[in-house]
């Protein structure tokens, strides 16, 4: 099961003073582990562009889409058995305690 | 209906009930349809109530109506495009009430995974409890919908979300292992904590009450070694043991030191007692002083108000020193109010006074009327009467209810 991790930064991080897991760290785990199948990090939000098609014109304009507190910052394509598995590895991101995580499963069509 | 008729009765209904989980938690295992399971179930048991008064009892009920559910399971599935995976293993199902052998290393009783898997964090904690009480307790959907005050139609399309979420989020069917069971019980416990809330209401479905007994029950079956999972069990009963008490025929609260405690349910109080010593005897043969768990604490408080003859023989110097345990384990204002109180009846009313100063130095009390005649109570006994009086009539005007309102002015009166 494919599942998408959006890395975005929040509002409250964690004040726990206990050093961070390193990025690098996690990254050549999972890979090693086949459980991150890619991933990257983002450039700041002034370099996003947005485009939208309507009746036949392309409509391109400057900025993310959502003007929210909380930003993607990156992302990572993971492969894992079950949520808890995808959670246990979003659970030991750097930026699960420096931001947050959100999980989206790949959508099955086949089903619905 | 005679007592042994009325015993009978319940014992089918008890029966039944656990039949239903165990097929409904045994064919989410094999088909990972939800809704597959509960109608399956459902079927069976419309069957047994059709057949069962004219062929009598089958020889295994339970057997019977796990075959029942099977076949109905797999008519349904032949239909559809279905893996043979999961056809083959529908129909090895044991015909027992037994289910088949789990396919992994440890064997787990399947309604253990029902419930954890409805209790899972990644679900809303409304849509945890209210699955909870339509997969696990066979509750209908319209009596879950009055409890939480919405439509059943709401309530419908809540309960497929959330079985959607299982499905396509793939949330495990499983009990989790290792710490991550430590970590997500607490989360299960207090699923059944709202439930019974639900059901002690003013407001709320009394037979919840009971189903989060039930549920306490089956869960301290199938995970004895779990402290909290008795305690959170005796504490359930110690509150419903003044069901009959607490409220006075208008339905208004009636505070703890003017109910009729004759009216309390003793056989409960008994059944609860029994389970807090079980427990504070298996803490002492565990090796080293064991913490207890907030469950325990509050089960003990609830023990020491259930077991006295009044206010005043009640044993406030253990209730004390449990809110001190409970104020380092989960600090919060109203378990420090509480605390003051019990301070104030176990060491005289400075010392609660001193604890509520120090409870409301933050704030949060400030609008919380029982801070205020707590306050009120202790001035009264340390035996400041006028602005005793005073301090109840603050309370008062910012009492919930007219009720509450009124209980507070005859204090300031009686002064």
């Amino acid at each position: 099961m494919k599942y998408l991790m959006f890395v975005c930064t929040d509002t409250e991080p964690d004040t726990d003073p206990t050093p961070e897991p390193d990025i690098n760290v996690w990254v050549d785990r999972h890979d090693a582990s086949g459980q991150r199948l890619q991933g990257m990090a983002l450039a700041p939000k002034s370099t996003a562009t947005t485009v939208r098609v309507r009746n036949g014109q392309t409509l391109v304009s400057d900025g993310p889409f959502a003007e929210t507190k909380e930003l993607i910052v990156g992302f990572d394509l993971l492969e894992c058995a079950d949520l808890d598995e995808a959670i246990e590895v979003a659970r030991t991101h750097p930026m699960a305690r420096n931001g947050r995580i959100e999980i989206r499963p790949q959508a099955d069509w086949d089903r619905s | 209906m005679t007592d042994a008729r009325a015993a009978a009765a319940d014992a089918a209904a008890a029966a039944a009930t656990e039949a239903y989980q165990r097929i409904v938690a045994a064919l989410i295992r094999i088909t990972g349809d939800w809704t597959l399971a509960e109608d399956c179930a459902q079927e069976a048991l419309a069957l047994a109530l059709d057949r069962w008064p004219v062929d009598g009892l089958p020889d295994n009920p339970g057997g019977w109506l796990m075959t029942v559910a099977r076949n109905r399971a797999l008519d349904v599935l032949r239909r559809g495009t279905v893996e043979r995976r999961k056809l083959r293993e529908l129909a090895v199902l044991a015909l027992t009430a037994a289910t088949a052998e789990p396919e992994r290393e440890e064997i787990v009783d399947d309604r253990l995974r029902l419930i954890f898997t409805c209790c899972h964090p990644a679900l809303p904690l409304e849509a945890r409890v209210a699955l909870t009480l339509r997969t696990i307790c066979a509750v209908a959907t319209a009596d879950i919908a009055r409890a939480f005050l919405v439509s059943e139609s709401t309530m419908t399309r809540r309960l497929t979300r959330a079985k959607t979420k299982i499905t396509e989020a793939r949330i495990p069917y499983r009990v989790p292992t290792g710490p991550a069971r430590a970590e997500r019980l607490p989360g299960v416990l207090a699923v059944l904590y709202l439930l019974f809330t639900h059901g002690y209401n003013a407001d709320g479905e009394p037979a919840f009450a009971e189903e989060a007994i039930r549920l306490a029950r089956l869960l301290g079956r199938l995970m004895p070694d779990q402290a909290e999972v008795h305690a959170l069990r005796a504490l359930f009963l110690l509150q419903h043991s003044r069901r009959h008490a607490r409220r006075d025929p208008a339905g208004d609260l009636v505070p703890l030191d003017r109910q009729d405690r004759s009216r309390w349910d003793h056989a409960a109080i008994g059944e609860a007692v029994g389970i807090l010593s079980e427990l504070r005897e298996s803490e002492l043969r565990e090796s080293g002083p064991a913490e207890s768990g907030p469950y325990a604490l509050q089960a003990r408080i609830a023990a020491c108000h259930a077991t006295a003859a009044s206010v005043a023989d009640t044993d406030w110097i253990r209730i004390a020193d449990c809110y001190d345990q409970l104020a380092r384990l989960q600090p919060n204002p109203v378990i420090e109010l509480n605390r003051a109180v019990a301070h104030g009846y176990a060491y005289g009313p400075e010392a609660g006074l001193d604890l509520l100063a120090r409870a409301r130095a933050g704030g949060a009390l400030d609008d919380y009327p029982l801070a205020i005649a707590a306050e009120a109570d202790l001035t009264a006994r340390a035996g400041d009467r006028v602005r005793a009086a005073d301090l109840f009539r603050a309370a008062a005007a910012r009492a919930h209810g007219d009720a509450e309102r009124r209980a507070l002015l005859d204090r300031a009166d009686e002064l």
